[in-house]
């Protein structure tokens, strides 16, 4: 078989445990974003529009939601005669298995995977990042370069930068110096996470990395910081554009709120860079005579009655006359009653909120509240799915 | 479970709306914010577990194309069966068919391989939501040699002198089929029988040079045939003219019609087009309207029915209105009983008033 230029690894393994009860029961890259979207659909397309047609997705906490949703990757036109979407959980080899130790070790133990295209370059994603990116460019700049690495960065407020990855560089924009949150940021571009290897400098990178018992086998831990002890060719490619590591419930509910600025920096009505989703086939949304929509992103299938500000509801909403939604996300086939009050708050999937009742504070603007529900989350899932 | 064929035969429908006709059939209607008229026709069949479903189209069928693809939006993008869209190319030098008969000797293979033992023929032009194989048992319960499906009318429109009526006895045996204006009982243009039967009326009415199956083979002859009617009680709309096309659209807005016609056990499908769910901004003010995705509205909508990804300026005031996808409506311009074909631009400023009964239609692609 022709040998492939590229294979694209999404990294979708993690729990998100800042997440809280978002992910209890789903990966984070599952979690639902913007109306209609789940926060994989952004990586995925960009490697769609990049022009990336193997991709392999790493999974390990709470796969079935994601594996679902994924398919053969239809969605994203990723169902390929030779290559395409591969699901790639942990598994049993001759000499025993074991889950993911880390991001590294997740490449390692799929070796085998890589071997099979025999790319010249991998790149590494991943799955919970909200931004559209075009890798094929990022390609093109780590080949001019002969990079053996080229990581992507974005510039952040000074301030945050003790939150992330530091990379220091020279006037080219080679890296000399890495910290992973470094109390005394040197400067602001923050690592995103995305990188471009030579697969041939990874391979023997990640080989020697599985075998040192003092690793803690992760990129940004252990493998960067090698490479550039090393003297390995690393790169930085600056990435400019609205880019959002969804890590809190507070940062989920802000990028959600983004999208209903009157010129959001993240245009999800781009012809020509579209992100592409797996959602059931649903008929438009019905606003009613009495119903009040300002502010809003609103999903197909709902019906609305009541009054939304500024609030994002995901498709199968029903909001019953008098209710007011302020401030909130609304997650899929969620029904609220007559009279209801919600601001501020996250309500999740399929629950049913009673006539008058009231979610999240309505007279202090504080901490996002989760409305869980006390129904079986699990069942109304997946009635959702079947769909 | 008994397996069962679909044929759309689309050939006798007749492209009466006008501008919206001008450069598509019937069938390719955009209909109710997202759908095409055939939406409805290949959802209610896939509903049913129909997994081969053959199209008859003759003519102006580009976008009907264009929008079927490979049926994939109705996983009929399959390896065996799936969509076949069969379109004139005969060029058999023994035929002798007339008419839509045509069609069926043509396109016999499909009749003769198809892994089926019923047939359900059906046209485009009835919106509905029905359970074929509810229609199916009542056919094998009855011992018939057709089920034909008929709709009850409370109220008879205009569009309905166009549709052949039942008359039907104690036991729902069709008796008479005719124009009957004052008759409640409107075929729906949709019958099943047994694969077999249908090859033999087939091969009959070629040998007799008929040109309509239904009205020349099985119509004439009520008395030797059993036609058996059932009747369908869900959401219905024939259309047949643009002022039924509005009327119809707009009992859309009507919660109960809304929630027969679209129901979530048996949804009806259309290609998706990955649009982001529709945005409204701080000025926008909406009211009993249909909106689809990718829409944003900053303007005043009301009673209307609005397509994907059309754009509404601040201060447009768009009324009693049908907007298909991708039109942009500047900021000031008001529309009152107006149906925007595709991809149409009103400027700011303009105004344009129809009538409920006669709606004024701009054809695609239009300036004003």
């Amino acid at each position: 078989m022709k040998k492939k230029e590229c294979v694209a690894m999404i990294l979708a393994g993690g729990q998100g445990t800042r997440l809280q009860s978002l992910t209890y029961d789903i990966a984070k890259p599952a979690v639902y974003y913007g109306g209609k979207y789940r926060i994989i659909d952004f990586t995925l397309s960009n490697c769609t529009n990049s022009g990336m047609d193997t991709v392999g997705i790493l999974t390990q906490y709470e796969p079935h939601v994601l594996n679902d949703y994924i398919g053969i990757g239809s969605a994203w036109d990723l169902d390929r005669n030779y290559g395409g979407v591969s699901l790639l959980p942990p598994y049993m080899q001759s000499k025993g298995g074991d889950w993911y130790k880390g991001t590294a070790d997740a490449i390692y133990q799929n070796i085998k995977y890589l071997d099979n295209y025999q790319p010249e370059h991998v790149l590494i994603l991943s799955g919970d990042h909200i931004y559209k990116m075009d890798y094929a460019r990022m390609l093109e700049f780590h080949q001019s370069s002969q990079a053996d690495v080229t990581i992507s960065v974005i510039q952040v407020p000074m301030e945050e930068a003790n939150r992330f990855g530091i990379m220091d560089t020279d006037e080219v924009g080679r890296i000399v110096d890495f910290e992973e949150k470094p109390s005394n940021p040197k400067n602001n571009l923050a690592s995103m996470g995305v990188y471009i290897f030579r697969y041939d400098v990874l391979k023997k990178y990640l080989l020697a990395d599985a075998n040192n018992c003092q690793s803690s086998h992760d990129f940004g831990k252990d493998i960067i910081p090698t490479m550039l002890a090393d003297g390995k060719q690393l790169m930085s490619y600056t990435f400019d554009g609205y880019w959002k590591d969804v890590g809190t419930i507070q940062s989920l509910w802000q990028a959600n709120m983004d999208l209903l600025e009157d010129v959001s920096e993240l245009n999800l009505h781009d012809y020509k860079w579209r992100v592409y989703s797996n959602n059931p086939s649903l008929p438009a949304q019905l606003i009613g005579s009495s119903a009040k929509v300002k502010n809003a992103m609103i999903g197909e299938n709902c019906h609305i009655h009541g009054k939304v500000d500024h609030s994002v509801l995901f498709y199968g909403v029903d909001v019953a006359e008098d209710a007011v939604i302020t401030d909130s996300i609304i997650m899929p086939n969620v029904s609220i009653g007559k009279g209801a009050r919600i601001h501020r708050a996250i309500v999740m999937e399929g629950n049913v909120i009673a006539e008058n009742s009231v979610i999240g504070d309505l007279l202090n603007d504080g901490e996002i509240e989760v409305y869980v529900g006390s129904n079986n989350k699990k069942d109304q899932k997946y009635v959702t799915m079947m769909k | 479970m008994n397996r069962i064929a679909g044929i759309i035969n689309l050939d006798q429908e007749i492209d009466s709306m006008n501008e919206l006709t001008y450069f598509r059939c019937m069938a390719a209607i955009p209909f109710g914010a997202r759908y095409r008229m055939i939406d409805f026709t290949i959802s209610n069949m896939i509903n049913a577990n129909i997994d081969s479903i053959a199209i008859f189209a003759r003519k102006k069928y580009r976008s009907l194309l264009d929008h079927l693809e490979q049926g994939k939006a109705w996983d009929l993008d399959r390896q065996h069966g799936g969509l076949f869209i069969l379109p004139p190319d005969w060029n058999d030098p023994t035929d002798i068919s007339k008419g839509e008969l045509q069609h069926f000797h043509n396109h016999i293979d499909f009749i003769h391989r198809v892994n089926a033992d019923y047939i359900v023929v059906s046209g485009s032009q009835h919106i509905c939501n029905i359970d074929l194989q509810a229609v199916l048992e009542e056919h094998i319960e009855t011992k018939a040699d057709v089920t034909v499906i008929y709709k009850h009318m409370k109220q008879l429109d205009s569009e309905h002198h166009y549709t052949k009526k039942l008359t039907v006895d104690e036991n729902n045996r069709v008796v008479e089929i005719d124009y009957a204006r004052e008759n409640p009982h409107v075929y729906m243009n949709m019958y099943i029988m047994k694969k077999t039967a249908l090859l033999k009326f087939i091969e009959l009415s070629i040998e007799k040079g008929y040109t309509n199956l239904f009205k020349e083979a099985i119509k004439p002859n009520l008395s030797s045939l059993h036609v058996h009617a059932y009747q369908y009680k869900g959401a219905h709309a024939f259309i047949h003219s643009v002022e039924s096309y509005y009327r119809n659209s707009m009992r859309l807005l009507d919660d109960n019609f809304y929630d027969c016609l679209f129901q979530t056990e048996a949804p009806i499908r259309t290609k998706l087009k990955n649009e982001a769910p529709a945005t409204y901004s701080e000025n926008a003010h909406v009211e009993r309207s249909m909106v689809a995705n990718g829409c944003h509205i900053s303007g005043d909508v009301k009673n209307s029915v609005l397509f994907r990804s059309v754009k509404v300026g601040e201060g447009a005031s768009i009324e009693d209105s049908i907007i298909m996808q991708r039109c942009e409506i500047a900021p000031d311009a008001v529309l009152k009983h107006v149906i925007l074909d595709k991809e149409c631009t009103i400027s700011s400023g303009q105004v344009l008033i129809g009538t409920k009964e006669n709606p004024f239609v701009v054809a695609k692609r239009q300036k004003l």
